[in-house]
């Protein structure tokens, strides 16, 4: 009886987890599928197609010669990337110096750095689409990269991870007779490798996706990144086919969701990271 | 002259260099690891908020020089209508997708901690938080898609099942509706996967020992495993109503903020205020307004949490 009632459970808990599930999913795949026929639109009253009944190309083709998707792609890739690497180690050495080493003013030093994490980004964006005017980095992808080059996030971040190493490593380095420098660089970065992995995908999948910056920032088509052009191609549907849009998100999440597939362990991590060390 | 001040001033660096003690030493080695971070905080950070600050006190449209106006900026502000309007929308659409993402998310992540097959676990984490992955900008494209009052698959199946179709994205109260559930749909997994890692923290023997003592399913759901798990719900919380407070990439894609306003958000208007009239002493003003209601909305979160928040094992 008790057996019973708990199989029963099970496959109940099972079954709106799947239900849920198909809500999650089924979007992506329909975008897929949608992309592969040439007309969506059209479908009124239709039903809706879940299987590919061709395997047109076309709009892939179409996709790749009206619109500069290439150049989105590489834009995001390239700004998402330079970000990262800056992030890492601009936030790496502060999280080290917060966690490791003794300094006057450091509590109040890392209070203070730590504030922005609260204020969000349309309170400093009139401010610095001033100062990137006055630069003359409007519609320059540095104005999308430099800014950026360091997170309240990451030095929380890595603080955290820092912390979590044992002194004893650091004190053995010490003895024998290693600097600040070398006991960062040899020891501790190491050990921390992890964090970083984590840290880097959350970033460049922040960047990757982040669509109210560019808006702002960056105005001409060959210069935009793919959240920007996609949102853009909506606005120009009248000169296309629905399904090439299809086409276009395709191309923009697949790789991700591909990326994250393999990687789904360090994406994971990162998030529950943040969410139980200081929780 | 000159080259004997040089002089001084090299002696007396070599010699604070020589006379530097370990702490003095480590406290310089942590100044230039902090340099690089400091550097781009004090230009990218302090200084854009300190002018914007500045700027809610003056009439600036980027091709003439500010002039200071005093508080008229404000004063316009709390007159302005439109801004009423989106501000309130922006509470709404907050408050909503807080409640129904804490909870969606709570519920999935005591689903999937209480199924038994470790598989089942592992692909139901994925599953759930593959849209976490997308950008907003996509998603808002797709769910623009499959919501089309006209030709969305979403009311290909309400009729199919006998239902009239739902304007969900021209009619206003439906529109803000929608405009919440992608947010949800996007980033569920988000409050999902930090859930589902503390109920796994929960111990065993606590539920345990409940049970013996005869507490049914929900008493220990409600008496062992919420207040065990609260401190990562406070965690969640803060983070969505920070994330709902600034909502703009969905309702500017998806609903361009109408129909009319009524998914128009305070960070839309503060949007189109600034970069499409380059009034940027007002947007400047909305964006400080913003930044005090999220400040002020996450200290009175903290306050209430004393009461519901349960601290057992301190972290340090």
């Amino acid at each position: 009886m008790h057996k019973l009632a708990k199989t029963l459970s099970q496959g109940l808990i099972l079954l709106l987890l799947v239900m849920g599930g198909v809500v999650m999913l089924a979007p992506f795949w329909w975008v897929l599928v949608g992309s592969f026929r040439s007309i969506v639109a059209t479908f009124g009253s239709a039903a809706p197609q879940w299987w590919f009944t061709s395997f047109d190309l076309d709009n892939y083709r179409q996709v790749f010669q009206k619109i500069p998707i290439f150049n989105y792609m590489f834009n995001s890739f390239r700004i998402a990337s330079i970000i990262v690497v800056g992030q890492l180690i601009t936030g790496s050495m502060a999280g080290y110096a917060f966690a490791r080493l003794r300094f006057p003013g450091r509590n109040q030093l890392f209070s203070i750095m730590l504030a922005p994490m609260m204020i969000p980004p349309q309170v400093t964006i009139i401010p610095l689409f001033i100062m990137m005017r006055y630069l003359g980095w409007i519609d320059d992808p540095k104005s999308l990269i430099v800014p950026f080059l360091a997170s309240d996030f990451g030095v929380f971040l890595m603080r955290q991870n820092f912390k979590a190493i044992p002194a004893e490593l650091e004190d053995a380095a010490r003895i024998d007779g290693a600097n600040e420098f070398q006991i960062f660089g040899l020891i501790m970065m190491p050990l921390v490798k992890p964090g970083l992995v984590s840290f880097a995908i959350f970033t460049f999948m922040y960047y990757w996706n982040d669509y109210f910056r560019p808006l702002i920032f960056i105005s001409s088509q060959e210069k935009m990144t793919l959240p920007l052009g996609l949102a853009f191609l909506k606005g120009y549907m009248g000169l296309g086919s629905d399904a090439w849009l299809l086409a276009a998100i395709s191309i923009a999440v697949i790789p991700l969701i591909i990326v994250f597939l393999f990687a789904q362990r360090s994406f994971i991590e990162g998030i529950t990271m943040t969410g139980l060390k200081e929780g | 002259m000159a080259d004997d001040l040089l002089k001084s001033v090299r002696k007396v660096l070599t010699f604070r260099r020589r006379a530097l003690s370990p702490a003095g030493h480590e406290a310089r080695s942590a100044y230039l690891f902090l340099l690089p971070n400091l550097f781009f905080f004090i230009v990218f950070q302090a200084i854009p908020i300190a002018a914007t600050i500045g700027l809610t006190f003056t009439k600036y449209n980027l091709f003439s020089p500010p002039t200071f106006n005093g508080i008229t900026n404000y004063r316009k502000l709390i007159s302005d209508p439109r801004f009423l309007l989106t501000m309130t929308n922006t509470v709404i659409i907050s408050l909503m997708y807080v409640g129904l993402i804490t909870i969606a998310g709570l519920l999935v992540a005591v689903g999937v901690n209480a199924l038994v097959s470790k598989m089942a676990k592992s692909i139901f984490r994925t599953v759930y938080f593959v849209p976490m992955m997308a950008s907003f900008a996509s998603v808002a494209i797709v769910w623009w898609f499959l919501l089309n009052p006209d030709f969305g698959i979403v009311n290909y199946y309400l009729s199919q099942v006998g239902l009239q179709p739902v304007p969900w994205t021209s009619s206003s109260r439906y529109a803000v509706l929608s405009v919440v559930f992608v947010g949800v749909w996007k980033n569920l997994g988000f409050d999902f996967v930090i859930l589902l890692a503390a109920l796994q923290q929960v111990p065993k023997v606590f539920i345990e020992a409940a049970m013996i003592d005869g507490a049914n399913a929900w008493v220990r759901f409600t008496r062992i495993t919420l207040p065990m798990i609260s401190s990562s719900l406070l965690f969640c919380i803060t983070i969505n109503l920070i994330d709902g407070l600034q909502y703009f990439d969905v309702p500017q894609i998806m609903t361009h903020g109408g129909p009319g306003d009524a998914t128009r958000t305070v960070v839309m208007y503060l949007y189109e205020s600034g970069f499409r009239f380059f009034d940027m002493g007002y947007a400047s003003t909305m964006a400080i307004v913003l930044l005090l209601l999220i400040m002020l909305l996450t200290l009175f979160q903290f306050a209430v949490a004393r009461y519901w928040v349960f601290y057992e094992f301190d972290n340090e």
